[in-house]
């Protein structure tokens, strides 16, 4: 246990300005799933923990000319039954749905596990696929936006400063007629695990022709990994088991697999990222369809 | 630095003057002398420290009391009214959903949390509340039955408070 002042700020404005105030000895917290367990592991120290969870312009999910956007207090359930989200965004609901077990899910938010830099973040996978964008807020007032999976600085680093900034939305792409998105994740059961593999999808047809392609693959590297090789290739093509087959090896040469007791072997995950990259593509082409 | 901290708990205001460091399982426990509410794993892994805050249910090992203040939580020992046990506790005792007992007062507030919010969830729903429980005993058969038949119980008792979505069962 440690020693510490809590906070609610109650606008984005004063959160900004009590992490300044502290200079680098407070640390935001959303839903603190992953902070409380850095902290009890003495890897995280902050004297003070600024809770945002307060702040009425970060809760809610909108429509908003042709973006979906979420505050940083929207949390896994939240995403995962939004009917918004469902619609226009669907990778993320299913990835959503995924994270720990519900308890996690009520508490624990997207934005946090975009900020957390988890090499496999489930949020974070599907919305690399969905070509997400997050809009950050520094102490000086400035505003930026960072693409995915740009977001990530390192393993577990964010190039967001948790000491010092905020994100504050995340704005995804609206899925509009001719899109669909799929999500796809190998675990050895199916709640409270580790991702061994997640396979995230977005396409965008005209008839059975492939306008374009977005697929994110994890865990790769410390990061969410575009299979741009592969998004190239299907680009103009007709759709097609033939077409999914050859994009899902052009994938997989570029997947680096570290053999891992927990994640399962090279070998393993090699042999099973190429049935999850069909599967994806399937399931989002289907879907762009109106199925 | 501690302060004081105040929330509503089982429906009663409570004030501690603690760290708001601290884990919340460990104020109910240690600090409240409520134990009830398990531990099991203290990394969100088991759910058997599961209470119910603001209407949702969450790992109370995960959460800095700091966070509580103002909230209303609701711990196992709030369910039963005076001797009258809550329709989800007569119903995990009917269905032998209990064995050793370390994981069931987490059971018991992830369905309450649940059947608050969908009185009549399917078996897929149910699953899906209660992904975030572990249990070593009971192979989780009958512990979904007696939350299936609690849904249904807690429908048709015209003596519960009753729904508060389809107002089913109110008196
Ligand atoms: C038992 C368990 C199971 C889990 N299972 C999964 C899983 O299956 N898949 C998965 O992807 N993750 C999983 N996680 C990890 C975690 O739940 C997620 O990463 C979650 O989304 C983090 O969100 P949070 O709101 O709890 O973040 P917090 O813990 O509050 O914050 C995480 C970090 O981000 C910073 N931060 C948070 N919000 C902001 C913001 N808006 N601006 C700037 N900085 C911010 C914090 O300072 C902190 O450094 C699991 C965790 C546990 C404990
Ligand atoms: S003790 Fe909290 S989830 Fe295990
Ligand atoms: S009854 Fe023993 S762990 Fe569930």
């Amino acid at each position: 246990m440690l020693s510490q002042d809590y906070v609610f700020p109650r606008t984005v404005e004063s959160a900004l300005a009590l992490l300044k105030e502290y200079g680098g000895k407070a640390i935001i917290i959303a839903g603190g799933t992953d902070l409380v367990l850095l902290e009890a592991r003495k890897k995280e120290t902050s004297a003070v923990l600024v809770d945002i969870s307060h702040i009425p312009d970060l809760c809610g999910i909108r429509e908003e000319e042709g973006w979906i956007v979420l505050g940083a207090n929207v949390t896994h359930s939240e995403a995962a039954f939004s009917p918004l989200i469902r619609q226009k965004a669907l990778a993320l609901a299913i990835a959503s749905g995924k994270v720990g077990g519900r308890q996690i899910r009520n508490i624990a938010t997207v934005a946090g596990n975009i900020v957390a830099g988890h090499p496999a973040g489930d949020a974070a996978v599907a919305l690399t696929a969905l070509g997400a964008t997050c809009v950050i807020r520094s102490p000086d007032g400035a505003r930026r936006e960072l693409g995915m999976p740009e977001m990530y600085a390192g393993l577990h680093v964010s190039a967001v400063d948790c000491h010092a900034e905020l994100l504050t939305h995340i704005r995804i792409p609206a899925q509009g007629p001719g899109e669909g998105s799929s999500y796809q994740r190998m675990e050895q059961r199916k709640a409270l695990s580790l991702p061994m593999l997640c396979v995230g999808a977005r396409v965008a047809m005209n008839g059975k022709k492939i306008k374009s392609a977005r697929i994110a693959i994890a865990p790769v590297g410390p990061r969410p990994q575009r299979a741009t090789e592969a998004e190239d290739f299907l680009a103009g093509k007709t759709a097609s088991p033939n077409v999914f087959a050859k994009a899902a090896a052009l994938a997989d040469k570029h997947a680096a697999f570290r053999t891992s007791a927990v994640r399962g072997s090279s070998e393993f995950r090699h042999a099973v990222l190429p049935v999850f990259v069909v599967r994806a593509l399937e399931e989002a082409v289907a879907r762009a369809a109106g199925a | 630095m501690a302060k004081v901290i105040s929330f509503l708990l089982n429906g009663e205001r409570v004030e501690l003057f603690a760290d708001p460091g601290m884990l919340l399982v460990d104020a109910l426990r240690d600090e409240l002398k409520l134990t009830g509410t398990k531990i099991g794993c203290k990394t969100g892994g088991c759910g058997a420290c599961t209470v119910i805050m603001n209407g949702l249910a969450v790992n109370s090992c995960l959460i800095p009391l700091g966070k509580a203040e103002g909230a209303n939580i609701v711990t196992i020992e709030g369910l039963a009214d005076l001797d009258k046990l809550h329709p989800v506790q007569r119903a995990f005792i009917d269905h032998g959903a209990v064995q050793c007992g370390m994981c069931t007062p987490g059971f018991i507030m992830s369905a309450k949390a649940l059947l608050d919010n969908n009185p009549s969830p399917d078996r897929e729903q149910i699953r899906e509340a209660l992904s975030g429980n572990i249990c070593r005993c009971t192979g989780y058969v009958k512990i979904e039955e007696a939350v299936a038949s609690a849904a249904g119980r807690m429908h048709g008792d015209k003596n519960h408070e009753g729904c508060a979505r389809c107002g089913e069962g109110t008196q």
